[in-house]
């Protein structure tokens, strides 16, 4: 069904990496996709998994999740690591046929960096399911906000994204309806060429804009029944505050930052 | 076997996932050719999700329904075919207008279903004319009339194409009670005209008692019961635990009789209501 697909796919829960400050949380996230870039040996690489482990133990996120995240990029994973192996003439030969040469070097390339990219998607999709879509907004615009003394409208790009976040669930709802009702009126969506498909579609877009169009207009009148004038001297009703887990959790980080990098110089791997 | 049959059926939103929802639990149903049934609810009950299975919009999580003696999604190719036999007219059907002219919303069904010009126009007048819709605003757009307008082109277009079942999701919903008793009305004609079984889903008694004869009630995801109006309006105590109200007249005539008042049936509308009470007065004076 159209309603399964999930934009942002939070996944609501009670950890402690839920109830991160989510500034805090973008935060660790460029923390540990640095670490990831300026690891070049396994052993440091080896911290990142550690920390993603650490962090993944403690939101409490089914395995399941995880790995649903990583397969729809698993093309392009096998994809990278099938240039390595074939493109590295580094190392010890380990098979040969024709021109293709299949090296040490290429092998070892090959794994690390498919691990790099497997890390790199967890790390970010634990950062999508462990924050509300609306908390990230919010933390962008926090994060964003001291350009605007440049003119950068970083309140108004937060509204924009945080109203199309609130409606994309809906629409997606309201096109699964209008589809269901023409369909009850036997309309045929999924027979034909190409063009047949097409015209198919236009009892299903024209009330889907028209329905669009209505929300826009009804929500335009209702946040100017409320006042609404920008972003200029709104409070908020949720605070973002950060608390001591906060700070713990960004000198762990930071930690397994140094520690990467130490194991860089020394590690012999 | 009735028109519309169900064995069991059970349905399940979202499986495997945090949002899990047993929407239609375990609910196995016999209606009959011709009747007139009040599907009533209250929210979340899970009334929208049960009509959809049976036009095959919705595919059983488990359990089987069956329309017309046939079995569906037995063969899926049938689908189409069964949702000509099944015409289902959804919550704010006026949302799914999209043609250029009422008249050529009305003709979409019966298009589909690959009727003759001839037949189309036939069906598209005569629907028209049952659901009050004057022959000029034909050929205006659906974006230009009224709400209750909008919602008569939409229900047109559904009864159109002939159906053997009628099935109506909340029709009367966000209408003014003239709009609403209009609605009811031309229903009520429909289903004496065409003999045709007609589903009705509502939230509202009243709605429910001036126009059918037998009512399904659905509490949390199961069929609480499903019987003739009055055996269900005797439940008056257990419906209102569920969240519904029993009409208005009913209400009071139960008061009456706790006040010992002695007379026999329930009393749903307000027509028996004043007979009651006129020959009530008559014994008492006789
Ligand atoms: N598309 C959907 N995805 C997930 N859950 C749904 C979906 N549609 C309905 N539900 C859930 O299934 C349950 C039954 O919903 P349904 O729409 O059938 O109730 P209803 O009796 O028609 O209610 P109402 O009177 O408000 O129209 C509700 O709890 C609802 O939240
Ligand atoms: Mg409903």
């Amino acid at each position: 069904m159209i309603k399964d697909i999930t934009l942002g796919q939070f996944f609501p829960g009670k950890s402690v990496i839920h109830r991160l400050d989510p500034r805090i949380k973008l935060l660790l996230t460029v923390i540990y996709i640095v670490m990831l870039f300026v690891a070049d040996t396994f052993a440091g690489l080896g911290a990142g998994v550690l920390f993603m482990l650490i962090s993944f133990l403690l939101s409490g996120i089914p395995l399941k999740m995880m790995l649903k995240s990583i397969k729809p990029l698993l093309p392009i994973i096998l994809f990278t690591g099938i240039l390595n192996l074939f493109f590295i003439s580094t190392g010890d030969i380990l098979f040969e046929w024709g021109i293709i040469k299949i090296t040490s070097g290429g092998v070892t390339t090959m794994i690390f960096m498919a691990s790099r990219i497997v890390l790199l998607i967890c790390g970010t999709s634990l950062l999508t399911y462990t924050t509300s879509p609306i908390t990230l907004t919010d933390a962008i615009e926090r994060i964003l906000s001291p350009l605007k003394v440049i003119k950068f409208p970083a309140h108004e790009i937060a509204m924009m994204m945080t109203i199309a976040l609130r409606f994309i669930p809906t629409l997606i709802e309201e096109t699964d309806k209008i589809m269901s009702a023409q369909k009850a009126r036997g309309a045929d969506l999924e027979s034909g060429n190409i063009i047949r498909r097409a015209k198919a579609l236009i009892p299903i877009l024209i009330p889907l804009f028209v329905s669009a169009f209505r929300r826009a207009e009804e929500l335009a009148l209702a946040m100017e029944c409320r006042c609404y004038r920008g972003g200029e001297g709104r409070t908020r009703l949720k605070q973002l505050k950060t608390a001591p887990r906060d700070y713990v959790a960004t000198a762990v980080a930071v930690l397994f930052l140094a520690a990467v990098i130490v194991l860089n110089r020394f590690s012999p791997l | 076997m009735g028109i519309i049959r169900t064995e069991n059926l059970t349905y399940v939103y979202g499986e495997g996932t945090p949002f899990r929802k047993v929407a239609v639990d375990g609910v196995s149903l016999d209606i009959d050719e011709g009747e007139i049934v009040g599907i009533i609810g209250h929210t979340g009950s899970g009334k929208s999700t049960l009509i959809q299975h049976f036009n095959g919009l919705l595919k059983p999580t488990s359990g089987k329904v069956f329309i017309d003696g046939e079995e569906l999604f037995a063969d899926k190719s049938r689908l189409k075919e069964i949702r000509f036999k099944v015409g289902l007219v959804f919550q704010y059907p006026e949302h799914q207008l999209f043609e250029e002219t009422v008249y050529k919303d009305i003709a979409f069904g019966p298009k589909n279903m690959g009727l003759s010009d001839g037949e189309t126009d036939r069906r598209i007048r005569e629907t028209a004319r049952l659901v009050g819709l004057r022959e000029e605003l034909l050929e205006k757009s659906p974006f230009e009339l009224s709400g209750g307008q909008k919602r008569r082109v939409a229900i047109a277009g559904v009864m159109a194409m002939e159906p053997k079942v009628l099935i109506l999701d909340e029709p009367t919903a966000g209408l003014d009670p003239r709009g609403r008793d209009r609605i009811l009305g031309l229903i009520k004609e429909y289903h004496a005209e065409k003999g045709t079984t007609v589903l009705l889903v509502s939230h509202s008694m009243e709605d429910v008692a001036k126009t059918v004869s037998k009512i399904l009630v659905m509490n949390d995801a199961k069929v609480f019961m499903y019987s003739d109006r009055s055996s269900v309006f005797a439940k008056s105590a257990e419906l209102t635990s569920m969240g519904l109200t029993v009409p208005q007249v009913t209400r009071v005539f139960d008061r009456l009789r706790e006040m010992g008042i002695e007379f026999e049936d329930e009393v749903f509308s307000v027509d028996y209501a004043k007979d009651l009470v006129m020959r009530l007065l008559a014994e008492k004076r006789g």
